[in-house]
């Protein structure tokens, strides 16, 4: 005798129960006219009666089957027994049958529960390896993204992403160049998961390591076509738009490889910067051409992933560029595109809708002036102080005291000493390098609370300093006499804080110090940018 | 409010010799933290309980003096730091190279 499992991917059959039988490998495809017998019996089949001459029937009978005993449960056929001649030679009597019968009638439900059971184990554990890799997708993409935004004097530069549930292969990029240029990349992996992830980090660093050999563009995407047309698997490529900001004139220049145009929101409307290209990886010998723009003064420009315009709502429209564009040109001259763009994109797809694909956005501001950046800065805020001092060494500490009496209780006491602290060296830098020391050049200084946080500005006029760009001291070079002891202001000052930003305009250079009034997590997740937006 | 003047007392003591600190230790605490430099010798334990406000002139200052004990090979640890400049060691790393104590009895446990 044996036992048939059926399911529909064909199993190992069960080891027969005894030495009676033969060939147990016989399998009743499903439709088999046998089937359909099995089923509608209600009892044991006798091949050697029934005169069925289905493919399985006449294997059973080439097996020496004389007696299939169907087990079905809820009317589907989940396997048989089988039985060969009698060891007596004598047919199967009644009662033979009639047990046999009642037999199948009580195994065939405990098959089933079993069948299933195992059904969900399989599931189960296909489930669990599919969120592995996802999590490892997920992972190999958060390691890779920037954890932080670059602080560009007179630009704000802010990035949103959000994976989907199935991780696609969205990244962006920042690239500092030696001459002050910021190279600003976005690009979009064919395909999603592990898969993408690799080919993600595989492009990121491609792109970094042509970017240390050009600062071209349009040179630099076809470096890294040809590294990636023999590296990453066939029907895969990646979009991709490398963008080079120079800070100081607003000028961009850019080529593309099948990427999303950037939109640039001017005075004038919402323009798109146009250039082709084909995809990363696609075809050998791609060439890119490069672009240039400039970004006035108050101009915005948005660097975006399919994964916006591509949402659908639930009547299964796209959210689409027109709409994109649309947003871009109504968001005020200060306003949050990104955050504009996240609430409305959010709005669109519906509540508790599933995120389709990664959604990647960048957005480059130029400020107006340092004013305006300021003004921008100081919307719905409290100013608990503002006053000037002149550039005499010694006023640090008189800029701290009266920063530290309008504060207040404002902050608990620990965080009050690192403001302190922050705001002591910052006035000093201001004093010492931006006014160099010049008693009529005055240092301005403002606390206000915007939200819930507390900032204060600190601005020089002297012209003096173009960034803020802070290095680690190397406390062993310095014990060891290789470097100076001195160097250790601005590095307190952005460990002092939670947020450290400056503003240049002309002359004049303000240094921005954000202390959270509310708790605050020690660290920010790479999809938070300095406003604290997931 | 204007710095407080830096000064000092050097205390020798069995094994380590205590110098209590006073004051602001900024920029203007230069010429002090040199005759400081001058006058140490032998393992040095620098005692902050009665330092108002240390800046980055000053983390550089303390630099200094760990860096000329350092190149005699002369050990130098610390007391008396508020949980702030304790804070401001362990980031700067000076906590890496000097033992930080609550105030000098829990250094004379140590020795």
């Amino acid at each position: 005798m044996a036992i048939f499992k059926r399911s529909k991917t064909p199993k190992e059959p069960v080891t027969p129960a005894t030495e009676t039988l033969v060939d147990t490998s016989i399998e009743i495809p499903p439709g088999d006219q046998l089937e359909l017998v099995l089923v509608d019996a209600g009892g044991p089949v006798d091949l050697t009666e029934n005169s069925v001459a289905s493919p399985a029937a006449q294997a059973l009978r080439d097996a020496g089957v004389e007696l299939v005993v169907p087990l079905v449960s809820r009317g589907e056929l989940i396997g048989t027994l089988n039985l060969g001649q009698r060891r007596s030679d004598q047919p199967y009597s009644t009662d033979d049958r009639r047990l046999l019968s009642d037999l199948s009638s009580q195994v065939a439900p405990a098959i089933r529960v079993a069948q299933l059971v195992r059904e969900q184990q399989d599931a189960a554990s296909e489930r669990e390896r599919i969120e592995q890799e996802l999590q490892v997708a997920s992972l190999i993409q958060q390691t890779l993204l920037p954890k932080e935004l670059p602080n560009v004097p007179g630009w704000e530069i802010d990035a949103f992403y959000r994976p989907a549930r199935a991780v696609g292969g969205d990244f962006y990029d920042y690239i500092a160049h030696p001459d002050g240029r910021l190279g600003i990349i976005i690009g979009d992996v064919t395909d999603k998961g592990v898969p993408a992830a690799l080919v993600m980090a595989t492009c990121r660093s491609t792109l970094r390591a042509a970017s240390e050999r050009s600062d071209d563009p349009a040179v630099i995407l076809a470096d890294v076509n040809e590294a990636l047309v023999d590296e990453i698997p066939p029907a895969m490529f990646v979009t991709c738009l490398y963008m080079v900001l120079d800070p100081a004139s607003g000028k961009v220049t850019f080529a593309n490889a099948g990427h999303n145009l950037p939109y640039v929101r001017t005075t004038s409307g919402v323009i798109e910067l146009r250039a082709t290209g084909m995809p990363l990886g696609l075809m050998p010998g791609s060439d890119y051409d490069v672009h240039t723009a400039i970004i006035e003064p108050g101009e915005l420009v948005l660097l975006s992933s399919d994964g916006i315009v591509e949402a659908h709502n639930p009547n299964g429209e796209m959210y689409g560029f027109p709409r994109l564009m649309g947003r871009v040109a109504a968001i005020g001259p200060n306003g949050d595109l990104l955050g504009d763009l996240i609430t409305d994109l959010d709005a669109y797809a519906g509540v508790g809708a599933e995120q389709e694909d990664d959604v990647t956005l960048v957005s480059i501001r130029r400020l107006s002036s340092a004013r305006d950046a300021a003004e921008t800065f100081m919307e719905d805020s409290t100013t608990l102080t503002a006053f000037s001092v002149s550039s005499v060494f010694g006023n640090e500490r008189e800029v701290m005291d009266r920063v530290t009496a309008a504060v207040g209780d404002e902050l608990p006491e620990d965080r009050l000493q690192r403001l302190q602290t922050a705001v002591s060296e910052t006035a000093m830098n201001a004093i010492e390098h931006g006014n160099r020391a010049e008693p009529e050049l005055l240092v301005d200084v403002e606390v206000v609370v915007i939200d819930d946080r507390l900032v204060v500005s600190v601005t020089d006029h002297g012209g003096s300093r173009g960034s803020m760009d802070v290095e680690k001291p190397d406390l062993e070079a310095k014990l060891a006499g290789e470097q100076s002891p001195r160097g250790w202001g601005l590095f307190l000052i952005e460990e002092m804080v939670d947020d450290l930003s400056t503003v240049a305009d002309g002359d004049d250079f303000t240094v921005r110090l954000t202390m959270n009034l509310k708790d605050t997590p020690e660290l920010e997740s790479h999809t938070m940018n300095s406003k604290g937006r997931e | 409010m204007p710095a407080e003047a830096f000064s000092y007392v050097i205390e020798p003591g069995d094994g380590v010799t205590v110098v209590r600190m006073s004051g602001d230790i900024v920029k203007e605490s230069g010429a002090g933290f040199d005759s400081l430099g001058a006058e140490i010798s032998g393992p040095v334990l620098l005692d902050f309980a009665d330092v108002g406000f240390i800046n980055s002139s000053g983390i550089a200052l303390i630099v200094g003096i760990l860096a000329k004990a350092r190149a005699e090979n002369r050990p130098v640890s610390a007391c008396g730091l508020t949980d702030h400049y304790r804070h401001i060691f362990e980031i700067t790393r000076l906590s890496d190279f000097m033992d930080i104590y609550d105030d000098e009895a829990a250094a004379a446990v140590s020795r």
